[in-house]
């Protein structure tokens, strides 16, 4: 029994299994509109979230535009819907969801193809252009009619089954995809794909001397990643009923990014934390500004996105291994044991 | 008159430099000599500001140099050609050469001196307008001697000037600098490997050796030395 | 071969402030390394204050520019001192996140003075009616003459600055190599300072000009969003350690995106931007006139 435990994979699975029991204990427990206006979101953003976070944390690229990857899940969602399948049972809804993740994906890896050769600013700058593109293909005279427009195309939900209410069904998926998406990614880190990405992250010479090829590497990062943003984009799309240009604004990639730098980068619990913040900050601002008697709804609208600003401009001063990096600190003070090498600390250049 | 006293530096848990103590005359040459790791590089590295002295004294002309900033130092009189020479090859000749001159106060002498300096060193002539990164090991040296004589020093410290040259090349900057000690009262400290070049242009001499001085003197008596020859400067 | 000239035309004066766009993050990328994302939020917010002033409280066209250049120069300083420079030496990636969180703070904070909702106009400092050649009408009017003559007056300025200056040799000299520039007496915090309060300075000219060119522009995201990715764009097109790069870089970009505009598609600049980027930087990954010359300490 304790060998199979040792093994990272079963270990995780057992996690994952009690994870989507807890779940789904919570999502019974709670009000149904905490389902829909909390849990499901908290759930898709986790998707996409925590494949940032291991595309920037564990391989060092960069990406600005993570918006656009969800993009692309959320319209072969609505696209296939609308072209391919008729009716809309669960089995069909895990084809689409297979599909959008196989078709981000698809496009991650030509984006990292694309940026395999790019580094740094220049790969910011590439993703930064590509965030602010892709929506406008909505736009595009010859696709618009295709891609529906500025006001997008429509998605139909699933049936839920019988006793359970559409929003408490909707956010169970939800969960159980970032579940997914967490074991998935969670293996990977542990595997020796994870050692590879941080090889390259840390040292790319010293990773290609060492016989990787550096520019697969990094591609198969972008695919990963992209593939689980376009989940959490097809789920958003489900969700909201629909799949349109303003879902997916550069302030979407701002707050996903703000969410990697806050949780810590690399981590799987950090992209939960920051995954949290980036959903409820905007309830909460609102329900602050009303506390405090500020009427006018241009300060409240634009706290969350002052604070997503603070924390990426100061994280990297103060806290650069994030929330998660904090936690562990404090965990190791309580238990006297000294503090271990940051993960994601790199060495000074030009030493 | 450069005085040093006591000085110690450290890199992390490494004595760099255990206790140096030293004085130059105005108007003299001091080599200071001793194999590689010696500290001779940290000697003018900690004078010139670079590096911090963890205890010790540094005075130039009356003054307390150990706590000053390195960009204040050079608008004291004192030049610094580091070893590797430090040209910015990103800049053209003459910029580089500007680049000494920048605190001088006779700005009209400017010119005047840009082309004593092309008198001085013919091979950068040839070049005045082209980019630093097209000249030889040999001429980025002569550069960076040539910038640090734009700035008219009172001291010149020097770091290994004659590394990679051709020793026509030496030659010819080692009487260039007995020429400005005579001329113009120019007091030089010279870091050199090559002790034998060295003791024939200085008129004092300091042998270094894992941070301490081990013989300090007339140039002249220490080449005449021939034990200290042997163990320290491998001739 | 009317309408191609007329095009190219129309794209010169786009093109330049491009231009000016892309030479003030080139000039902070020479300084210190960094590709400045916030340039686009400090950009944005100098314009607002131009535009808050000559808008609401009717100050002339010319005094609201020149307070948006000096709260550049304020800014830019800021920015350097304060955010960057705990930053300028470390990994790139963290230099990019602090840009980013300095921009997305400054669009949160024009958000909260100006509200979100609404696109301002900025009243143009000249005509933007076209020229007449005959009986055509121009695509490029005395609005447009000013943009290119006023960039052109920058940029001009900029070059004797930096190649004809004390000032500019120690600033060049600070960029390149701040080790040798300190041993030679350079107060190489200062300049890198003052380098990046001239880009920001720079960045504000180019923001107010942009301003003018369509009713609608001033809003904290959207346009000046287009506007940083084209910069870059441009920047990336000449390499982003060419200051002449950056300029031709910046009148081919906005040629070809008034072509493109023109032939294809008019909704989708910024898709265009990127495919350009893209191509660019797929042939040569270091822009079209770099150099490989690595820094030196």
């Amino acid at each position: 029994m304790r060998g199979l435990l040792r093994s990272n994979l079963v270990r995780h699975t057992l996690l994952a299994l009690v994870g989507i029991g807890l779940l789904w204990l919570l999502i019974s427990a709670l009000p149904g509109y905490r389902s829909s206006n909390q849990i499901a979101p908290i759930a898709y953003t986790v998707c996409a979230a925590a494949g940032l976070s291991v595309l920037v944390g564990q391989s060092g690229q960069i990406s600005l535009g993570h918006g656009a990857f969800m993009a692309v899940g959320a319209y072969t969602m609505a696209l296939l819907q609308e072209h391919w399948v008729t009716g809309h049972s669960n089995l069909q809804l895990v084809g689409l969801l297979a599909a959008s993740v196989v078709v981000s994906a698809l496009f991650g890896a030509v984006v990292g193809v694309a940026a395999a050769r790019l580094r740094g600013p220049y790969l910011a700058g590439v993703t930064l252009a590509l965030a602010l593109g892709l929506p406008t293909l909505a736009s595009y005279d010859r696709l618009s009619g295709t891609l529906g427009g500025s006001s997008g195309l429509t998605v139909l939900p699933p049936v839920s089954p019988a006793g359970i209410d559409d929003s408490r069904w909707q956010a169970f998926i939800c969960c159980v995809a970032a579940v997914i998406v967490l074991w998935f990614l969670a293996n990977i880190s542990r595997s020796r794909v994870g050692r590879s990405f941080r090889a390259v992250r840390d040292d790319e010479i010293a990773a290609s001397l060492a016989g990787l090829s550096v520019a697969r590497v990094q591609v198969l990062a972008f695919v990963l990643s992209a593939g689980c943003a376009g989940l959490g984009g097809a789920l958003l799309a489900m969700l909201s009923l629909t799949a349109g240009p303003l879902a997916f604004q550069l302030s979407l990639s701002f707050a996903l990014l703000a969410a990697v730098v806050f949780g810590g980068l690399g981590s799987l619990a950090g992209a939960v934390y920051g995954s949290i913040l980036i959903v409820l900050l905007p309830q909460w601002s609102q329900d602050l500004a009303s506390a405090l008697s500020i009427g006018s709804a241009k300060i409240s609208n634009n706290i969350p996105l002052m604070v997503y600003g603070v924390v990426l401009a100061l994280a990297m001063l103060a806290a650069p291994n994030g929330l998660h990096g904090l936690l562990r600190q404090l965990a190791r003070a309580a238990t006297g044991r000294r503090p271990v090498r940051k993960l994601t600390s790199r060495p000074m250049e030009g030493t | 008159m450069l005085t040093v006293e006591d000085l110690v530096t450290t890199y992390g848990a490494v004595r760099a430099l255990g206790g140096v103590t030293l004085t130059v005359e105005d108007g003299t040459v001091m080599a200071v000599l001793g194999a590689n790791g010696a500290g001779k590089t940290t000697l003018l590295r900690t004078i010139n500001g670079l590096v911090r002295a963890r205890s010790g004294r540094v005075t130039w002309a009356g003054r307390d140099l150990t706590r000053t900033r390195v960009d204040d130092v050079v608008r004291l009189g004192i030049a610094h050609v580091p070893e590797g020479r430090g040209v910015i090859t990103e800049l053209d000749v003459e910029d580089n050469l500007r680049l000494g001159a920048l605190w001088r106060r006779d700005r009209r002498e400017l010119q005047t001196s840009m082309e004593e300096m092309f008198t001085l060193f013919p091979p950068l002539a040839a070049r005045r307008g082209q980019s630093a990164d097209t000249l030889s090991g040999g001429e980025r040296q002569m550069l960076a001697i040539a910038r640090a004589l734009m700035s008219r020093p009172q001291l010149l410290l020097l770091d290994e000037p004659s590394l990679g040259l051709a020793p026509r090349i030496t030659a010819q900057i080692m009487a260039t600098l007995r020429r400005l000690r005579d001329e113009a009262g120019l007091t030089v400290v010279l870091v050199e490997q090559n002790a034998r070049g060295a003791l024939s242009v200085a008129d004092t001499a300091v042998v270094l050796n894992l941070g301490q001085v081990v013989a300090s003197g007339a140039a002249s008596d220490l080449a005449g030395d021939e034990k200290l020859r042997h163990a320290y400067l491998g001739f | 071969m009317f309408q191609f000239l007329n095009l190219t035309l129309n794209g010169v004066s786009t093109g330049m402030i491009y231009a000016a766009v892309a030479l003030a993050l080139v000039m902070i990328w020479r300084a210190t390394r960094i590709v400045n994302f916030a340039q686009g939020g400090m950009l944005m917010f100098t314009t607002f204050i131009a535009w808050e002033l000559t808008e609401q409280h009717n100050v002339n066209y010319w005094v609201a520019l020149a307070v948006a250049i000096a709260a550049g120069l304020v800014i830019g300083a800021v920015a350097e001192r304060f955010l960057v420079r705990p930053v300028e030496n470390g990994p790139p990636l963290n230099a990019v996140i602090v840009t980013l969180g300095l921009l997305i703070f400054l669009q949160a904070l024009a958000g909260m003075i100006w509200g979100n909702g609404q696109a301002y106009s900025y009243s143009p400092g000249f005509s933007i009616i076209g020229y007449r050649a005959g009986s055509r009408t121009l695509l490029f009017s005395p609005n447009d003459l000013y943009i290119v003559i006023a960039v052109t007056a920058v940029v001009l300025f900029l070059y004797v600055l930096f190649q004809r200056t004390s000032l500019g040799l120690q600033m060049r000299a600070a960029a390149f190599s701040p080790e040798v520039a300190r041993m030679l007496g350079v107060r190489v915090g200062r300049l890198l300072t003052a380098g990046w309060a001239l880009a920001a300075a720079l960045g504000a000219l180019a923001g107010v000009l942009a301003a003018g060119t369509q009713p609608g522009y001033v809003t904290p995201s959207g346009p000046f969003d287009s506007l940083l990715v084209f910069g870059f764009t441009a920047a990336v097109i000449g390499g982003l350690d060419s200051p002449v790069g950056a300029v031709v870089g910046g009148l081919l970009l906005g040629i070809l995106l008034s072509y493109a505009g023109s032939y294809i598609s008019n909704n989708i600049p910024t898709m265009y931007a990127f495919l350009i980027l893209l191509a660019v930087l797929m042939v040569r990954p270091n822009g079209l006139f770099s150099r490989t010359t690595a820094r030196r300490v």
